[in-house]
């Protein structure tokens, strides 16, 4: 049995558990969900809808409202003892966070980030900002893994698994406490999972070129914004929208790169798009090695032509 | 208050690796090698906290080959007090090097573990988590700000919707991000004092920790290459190729 830890807003079930479920399907066993949260049967009955699940467990509690890795860890290791063989769970910053204390509580290793599974035990995963690919078996009596989305599609709907109500583990006494947060507000297609993205680099120059040139670019395309590491640290935009290695990984079907050069480690979180389009001025410019079509010019001026050579939605 | 800065020797960040032609692994003989640059973060974060007056001693420690110590070194230049080497010549997984570390925790009884969160060799972001489960201690990773003040830590964690704030009851552990700060170049007379600050090695079985891998690399392959390189004059000519041969807009 294959246990998928689930990500979701409470309210509704998020795309990446689609693509653990696909991950977890190609494992062997029924696959079940653990919607962990507060008020959360929307979330639960969100995941009885995904194609190729047998059961969701729903633990609910209001110390899972804005669950930490140490609570999550808790409900998951509370029901990870009934038989399950592989713990799975979205590379997301949830699964990241959560799924080493999982595995490290258990005794045995993670497999961070999978993009294939080659067999129940042996699974491929990126190394080296994805310049080299392992594959790795693991002995451990049960395997803790993480999937990266952009490898896996998303599971269908249209599933109708029976939802079960679980025993919740006690909140952790000695845990983080969320005091606050601070989350980016958009009408936009999430970054994870857009059809197009257009990501702007220090070739803009600052965060209001960044919105001037980009937001309207981005309304015609029904785009989500991301950024590369350059632009974020130069306070451009908010830390999630960052593209890369350490930042969010995406495969859409078109992704344009504005004044973006093109590091390893920003390559590392886009090169599996469908399509590529770089625009900047630096022809020498490595993100052209990869780019489909490659635009070289002054941003300043392609940009505002590109919008208004598309149809107002 | 004690700070542990567990950091690891990896491929220097602009090295472009590549796969050994047996397809056994990456080849890293005669490679640059560097601390990993989230550990670096982690160490100059400490030695603010020191700096600060929040802290009073940072102890660096590294788990591998022997030529760690040259990483250990950097960290003492950058301002750790000491070093620790816990020497093992094969590959160390992640679960492994946090038993190890949590060892050395449990000795050293610091307030605080402050590392990177993930190494820029096996990109596997568990080290800390594993830490901080094997210890039973809060964790805060993804950190872009640490305050230290009253017996806690209030971090602020980079979280995939934005930023979140937690507050830990110390002793914890914490991961770094990339815009926690900007770690400062080690100064020559720092290199040079850093020679003579004491640097102890120990081993896994004297810490008692079983070190075999649980893991076993069957194969390493280069990512399939990507056919780029093609250029359009101006933007009618992309917006024509997007619609018309790539199919991706209507």
């Amino acid at each position: 049995m294959i246990l998928v830890l689930a990500e979701h807003d409470h309210a509704s079930i998020k795309s990446a558990t689609h693509h653990a479920v696909t991950a977890a399907a190609k494992l062997g066993g029924p696959v079940h969900v653990l919607v962990a949260g507060h008020d959360a049967a929307g979330a639960a009955k969100g995941a009885a809808s995904i194609a190729g699940v047998a059961k969701v467990l729903h633990a609910d509690a209001p110390h899972l409202a804005s669950p930490t890795a140490e609570n999550l860890a808790a409900q998951v290791l509370a029901v990870a003892p009934s038989g399950y063989t592989h713990l799975v769970a979205p590379a997301t910053g949830q699964g990241k966070n959560v799924m080493p204390r999982v595995a490290a509580k258990l005794d045995v290793a993670q497999v961070s980030e999978i993009t294939a599974v080659v067999s129940a035990d042996t699974f491929v995963r990126p190394i080296y900002a994805g310049n080299a690919f392992a594959t790795v078996r693991s002995g451990d009596r049960v395997k803790v893994l993480t999937v990266r989305g952009t490898a896996f599609d998303a599971a269908a709907g249209g599933g109708a698994a029976p939802v079960e109500a679980v025993p919740v583990a006690p909140a952790v006494t000695r845990g983080a406490v969320v005091t606050g947060q601070e989350l980016t507000k958009s009408e936009r297609p999430e970054l994870v999972g857009a059809r197009i993205v257009i990501s702007g680099g220090r070739g803009l120059g600052s965060g209001e070129n960044y919105r001037k040139l980009l937001e309207p670019l981005a309304d015609r395309l029904n785009a989500a914004l991301g950024a590369s590491r350059a632009a974020v640290d130069a306070g451009y935009v908010p830390n999630d929208y960052q593209v890369g290695q350490t930042g969010k990984i995406v495969a859409p079907e078109l992704y344009i790169a504005v004044g973006i050069s093109g590091a390893i480690q920003h390559l590392a979180g886009m090169k599996d798009s469908k399509v590529i389009v770089a625009i900047n001025k630096d022809a020498e410019a490595p993100i052209f090695q990869i780019a489909d079509y490659g635009l070289v010019g002054d941003l300043f001026e392609i940009l505002p032509a590109l919008t208004a050579a598309l149809p107002a939605r | 208050m004690k700070i542990l800065v567990p950091i690891k020797r990896v491929v220097d960040f602009n090295v472009k690796v590549r796969v050994k032609p047996d397809g056994s692994g990456v080849d890293t003989a005669n490679v640059k090698m560097s601390m990993n640059p989230f550990d670096e973060i982690a160490v100059e974060e400490a030695v603010r906290l020191k700096e600060r007056g929040v802290a009073t001693e940072v102890v660096a420690v590294s788990c591998g080959v022997a030529a760690c110590q040259e990483t250990l070194r950097t960290a003492l230049a950058i301002g750790a007090d000491r070093a620790i080497l816990v020497q093992a010549d094969g590959e160390l997984e992640p679960l492994a090097v946090a038993k190890l570390v949590a060892a050395v925790a449990k000795k050293e009884a610091p307030q605080l573990v402050i590392l990177g969160k993930q190494a820029i060799d096996d990109d596997a972001n568990q080290v800390g988590q594993m830490v901080a489960a094997l210890l039973d201690w809060p964790q805060a990773t993804f950190a872009s700000k640490v305050e230290v003040a009253g017996g806690k830590a209030t971090v602020k964690r980079e979280v995939d919707g934005g930023l979140e704030t937690v507050e830990l009851e110390l002793p914890a552990v914490i991961t770094t991000d990339l815009r926690l700060n900007e770690p400062r170049y080690a100064t020559l007379p720092n290199i040079m004092k850093a020679k003579k600050k004491p640097l102890e090695t120990l081993d896994p079985a004297g810490l008692g920790v079983d070190v075999s891998p649980r893991l076993s690399t069957l194969k390493v392959a280069e990512p399939p290459a990507r056919k780029g390189g093609g250029k359009v004059a101006d933007v009618a000519e992309l917006v024509a190729k997007l619609r018309n041969e790539a199919k991706v807009l209507p």
